[in-house]
């Protein structure tokens, strides 16, 4: 069954979040968060540095234990995962975007080998193809061909992120965590990256969770938005009607003080 | 296909001082399939703020706002999106698009959005940016660089590239030469034809006679306007 077909066909979101919280000692990271996501939607979470975003997204991916509360995926308890299966997933369905590039490349190995290793992972032998995709993919993220045997450590942060972004997409994962991933970019890169990811949740029905401060950026990514302040999500709706038509005390002054969405 | 009832609006400004503005009051009406609507009052009297509610964008205080079936005043965000995606569109003073992709794509995307082979939208929407009057060089560029009124024709394209059952306009012959006008004023009246409900905003006078078959004054709806 294609991507397509399975959209089509099922009405079952793909991700289900159920009373998520996470605490550090006395402070809270994230408290009661609920939500659903479906294939082909990208939901973005937004909020200042410190409410909870990317501890969320870190319990969400498995890199945290959350203290309280259920994930399941594509029908499956992923808190109830062993370290093995979940390793899996993240080889496989999902793919985790670091908000720094170094936290998600290989730093010591080449651009192509980054990319190559994701595809073996699931199980790519033929060298002559792999290094095909893994130039594909370069250049779909607007890497020069010439720079494919080079080492990451020799990249620009802006190149490193867009690597980073390549090496998690060639293996068309169904899921996508982002962690502030345009931040260090060119606006042009940036405009790059968006069209890219626009066409892979069209196509292919990824979905995608994206934390970020960008509020242009969610505008035009996320179908639906999750504003969240001191570990709690104040408010969540359409994109649109979370930006245009702020509820929350919070969310108004996070609209209001942006220069023009 | 639109049917509103008793529709209400007010915004409540938390950082100021908690204050409550009521915009929208007991707001009426109804747009058959192939029937244009026309809404008039004075500049703040909640035109686009209707526009803005029926696709969602602001949400409802109270009453009720059917489109296609579905009341947008209640639905979840993905109702609201699959409604987006298939039966209503919009067409904005405002293109919002991501930089640096072509104007041929920007228009093909709804159809795209819809799986129409790639082929078939881009030729769809190669047909509506010569109908009206892009030249051909500018196709693969981004209209982000374009002028206003090429902004605005680029805008429009996108708007008719799916036969959308509902069509909200606001102010599509603004900024538009005498032949651009025409252009759309006829894909107005095409869309009319084969059965859409249209909603618009039109300031140009002459357009709105020819192609609204009545006109509601949202002043009516207006708290405090209305005497």
């Amino acid at each position: 069954m294609t991507a397509m077909e399975r959209i089509a066909m099922t009405d079952q979101p793909l991700l289900r979040v159920d009373g998520l919280t996470k605490r550090y000692g006395p402070r809270i990271g994230c408290l009661d968060v609920s939500f659903d996501l479906y294939p082909g939607e990208v939901l973005g979470i937004v909020g200042e540095s410190g409410s909870g975003k990317s501890t969320l997204l870190s319990c969400l991916a498995g890199h945290l234990q959350p203290d309280l509360g259920r994930v399941a995926y594509d029908g499956r308890d992923v808190l109830a995962m062993s370290e093995t299966e979940r390793r899996r997933l993240g080889r496989t369905d999902w793919a985790y975007v670091h908000q720094n590039p170094r936290d998600g490349l290989r730093m010591g190995v080449s651009a192509g080998g980054n990319v190559g290793e994701r595809l073996m992972a699931i199980g790519a032998r033929h060298y002559g193809e792999i290094r095909d995709k893994a130039q594909d993919w370069l250049a779909r993220v607007e890497i020069a061909a010439d720079r494919i045997d080079d080492r990451p450590s020799a990249f620009s942060g802006g190149m490193q992120q867009r690597l980073q972004i390549a090496r998690n997409l060639v293996t068309a994962p169904r899921l996508v965590f982002m962690d502030e991933p345009t931040g260090g970019l060119d606006v042009s890169v940036q405009a790059r990256l968006l069209d890219l990811l626009r066409g892979l949740v069209r196509d292919l029905g990824l979905s995608v969770i994206i934390v970020t401060h960008d509020l242009a950026v969610v505008r035009l990514l996320a179908h639906r938005l999750m504003v969240m302040k001191s570990g709690r999500v104040v408010e969540q709706g359409l994109t649109d009607q979370v930006l245009d038509d702020p509820q929350h005390a919070y969310s108004q002054l996070l609209v209001s003080s942006v220069l023009q969405v | 296909m639109i049917r509103i009832d008793n529709l209400s609006k007010a915004f409540v400004l938390h950082n100021q001082g908690g204050a409550v503005i009521p915009v929208m009051a007991g707001a009426t009406l109804t747009v058959h399939p192939g029937e244009c609507v026309g809404l008039t009052g004075p500049s703040g009297a909640g035109k686009s703020t209707l526009m803005r509610m029926i696709y969602g964008n602001y949400l409802a205080a109270g009453g009720s706002l059917f489109v296609g079936g579905l009341d947008v005043a209640t639905a979840s965000p993905r109702q609201i999106i699959a409604l987006r995606r298939e039966t209503l569109g919009y067409v904005s003073q405002f293109l919002r698009v991501v930089p640096r992709v072509p104007s041929l794509d920007v228009v093909a995307e709804p159809l795209l959005a819809l799986r129409t082979p790639v082929d078939e939208a881009r030729g769809r929407a190669a047909d509506l940016l010569r109908r009206l009057n892009i030249p051909e060089g500018l196709w693969s560029l981004s209209p982000t660089t374009f002028s206003g009124g090429e902004q605005q024709r680029v805008n429009i394209a996108r708007g008719f590239a799916h036969a959308y059952p509902v069509l909200l306009l606001d102010e599509p012959t603004a900024s538009l030469d005498a032949a651009n006008r025409e252009v759309v004023l006829t894909l107005i009246e095409e869309a009319k034809a084969r059965g859409a409900a249209i909603l618009g905003i039109f300031h140009d006078e002459a357009a709105r006679a020819r192609v609204c078959d009545r006109l509601v004054d949202v002043a009516r709806f207006t708290p405090g306007l209305a005497a």
